[in-house]
């Protein structure tokens, strides 16, 4: 009797040790998995925070062995850096606030409405991942110009409007799906216009949907490279990428340290934007996938 | 007020379609078109039917930086999908932190490619970077090695700086996946004394499969597609070696000025991303009828 009770709380222990091995090892893997992700970001913090003669020191070492500001200074003292975050917030922006609210109502016509156009415009917003940029560029360039709408910001918020649509409206698309459609029927009663529908019932329930998409479209355009480079041209109108690439082109290594400050500013919108919406955004993602 | 058919919808459409149409649906129209003809930037359009694809046969550049895209698109899809699935599963678990974990791993996908590319050229750095740092003090190396710029490592490292960066949107979109898969399954096959590897084997791989084809294919449209992080990494150097297609097709277009050449180039690329696409999502289909 008493070896078996022996046996039993030697199971338990037995259990609770294993329990605690197998989470041992799972933080062990996880924290692998977080140098390998996180570590060129704090070597890139850790770069922006040393004086220079100590980003060439014989020894690097991660922690810097003195603490310094002068980077940030320097690249905050800097017109054309400011100038660009300055840019990149106003196309950011701007193109965010654009896009939901041309995207909302075609999202929702997509829901209530069955047509020939619904297969049209599901198809496009897959097809359209397919197609490489290089092959619109060059037209796109040639149309807008038409429109005096290149070297321009505005032209760019165009753009970027198209650019992050499909996305949008894929994410509007799905959530809208899930509001019950009484919710519209008792406003149809009361005498209300669709577009009064869309805009005055819909989307206080929306919010948190459109929240995430404009924080989705702002970061898109805010990290957007390849558009940007082709169809800016003046200095004074350049984006954060654009400037970041110019940096390390011409000037290049002399820099590093002001480099590695103005790339973690650049960083700094996205990460925080990213963690704000990061729940919603995976449900969202695999609702599309899976649904559809 | 249930789904009615109607005219009422292209109102609500319009304003979407508009911006589409002009300045994605036109332009792609016409660059495609583009890849038909013998234009320079500066000069007239003319059709030359298939001249630019004869041409792209006997060009070796161009057969280079397909070898090159087809061994990125493939390691980095690979490498962020297995990397990205081992990660969602680690992080379906209930152990504490997992939280800052999983805000944590968000930090290469959040940040601008541009700023990657930056932060990856000082990680290869010869003189003052962390890699030769780190394998220079733990004795595997004796002299730092210019990664970037040499022949045998320029394509790994990119490789790995550009699954770095995919790997957090492959783990979020898996860990939704997993997130769907009900408790209960995983009860049952416990009781059976089911392992580990039997549990994901026959129990979430299966039901996994359709997002695992979603972000598979996914991943590899947007790998072949890549350009910003290569750009700032190596401009394509050293000699060409990884110069992805588009970067190829870019320098065509806008260093050299042979628009309609580089919008063949474009071309070819969407053929071949959707013969690939047709085929994968093709044997996938047949595997779910099948079983």
């Amino acid at each position: 009797m008493i070896k078996k009770e022996g046996r039993i709380t030697l199971n338990i222990k037995l259990k609770t040790l294993k329990r605690g091995a197998r989470s041992a090892f799972i933080h062990l893997a996880l924290m692998m998995f977080m140098i390998y992700l996180v570590f060129p970001l704090l070597w890139m913090v850790s770069l922006s925070l040393k004086p220079t003669p100590e980003i060439y020191s014989a020894d690097p070492s991660l922690m810097p062995r003195t603490v310094s500001g002068e980077h940030y200074r320097s690249v905050l003292h800097e017109e054309r850096v400011v100038r660009s975050i300055l840019n990149s917030l106003y196309v950011g922006i701007t193109s965010a606030a654009l896009v939901v609210l041309v995207a909302l109502p075609g999202a929702y016509a997509l829901v209530r409405y069955k047509s020939y156009a619904n297969n049209v415009v599901l198809g496009w917003i897959l097809t359209s991942q397919i197609f490489p940029v290089i092959l619109l560029m060059v037209p796109l360039y040639m149309i807008l110009r038409s429109l005096s709408l290149t070297n321009s910001l505005l032209g760019l918020i165009l753009v970027y409007v198209v650019w992050s649509m499909p996305f949008v409206l894929w994410m509007l698309h799905g959530y809208i799906k899930t509001i019950p459609i009484e919710l519209e029927e008792a406003a149809t009663i009361d005498g209300a216009t669709r577009i009064q529908i869309v805009y005055r019932i819909l989307v206080p329930v929306l919010l948190p949907a459109i929240g995430a998409s404009m924080l989705f479209a702002f970061i898109s355009a805010w990290n957007e490279f390849f558009l940007a480079l082709v169809l800016l041209k003046s200095p004074d109108l350049l984006t954060i990428p654009v400037e970041l690439a110019k940096f390390t082109g011409m000037e290049g290594q002399a820099r590093t340290g002001p480099l590695a400050a103005a790339s973690f500013i650049a960083t700094i919108p996205s990460i925080v934007l990213f963690a704000a919406i990061q729940k919603w955004f995976s449900s969202g993602l695999v609702a599309g996938a899976v649904k559809n | 007020m249930n789904r009615h058919k109607g005219s009422g919808q292209l109102i609500f459409l319009l304003p979407v379609l508009i911006p589409v149409v002009m300045f994605s649906i036109l332009p792609l129209l016409r660059g495609i078109y583009l890849g038909f003809t013998d234009y320079q930037l500066g000069g007239g359009i003319k059709f030359n039917g298939i001249d630019n694809y004869i041409q792209m046969l006997h060009d070796q550049y161009f057969w280079r930086s397909f070898r090159v895209g087809f061994i990125w698109t493939i390691t980095v899809t690979a490498g962020q999908i297995v990397l990205g699935m081992v990660l969602a599963l680690l992080l379906n678990t209930r152990i504490r932190l997992i939280s800052i974990y999983s805000v944590l791993m968000l930090v290469p996908w959040a940040m601008p490619p541009v700023v990657r590319g930056i932060i990856w050229r000082h990680m290869y750095d010869p003189d003052a970077g962390a890699l030769n740092m780190v394998l220079m003090s733990a004795n595997i190396l004796d002299k730092p090695i210019n990664w970037l710029a040499s022949f045998e490592y320029a394509i790994p490292a990119v490789i790995i700086a550009g699954i770095w960066g995919e790997i957090p949107k492959a783990a979020l979109f898996l860990l939704a996946g997993l997130k769907s898969i009900p408790d209960d399954l995983y009860e049952a096959s416990r009781i059976d004394g089911a392992g580990i590897w039997n549990e994901f084997y026959h129990i979430t791989l299966p039901l996994l499969k359709p997002v695992l084809a979603a972000i598979i294919s996914l991943s590899f449209m947007w790998n072949f597609n890549t350009f910003g992080l290569v750009w700032v990494l190596t401009q394509g150097g050293p000699g060409g070696l990884t110069r992805l297609p588009m970067l190829a097709a870019y320098e065509e277009a806008f260093r050299y000025g042979y628009v309609g050449y580089a919008a063949a180039i474009g071309n070819v690329m969407v053929i071949i991303v959707s013969l690939v696409l047709f085929t994968y999502l093709r044997v996938q289909y047949r595997e779910q009828v099948l079983s």
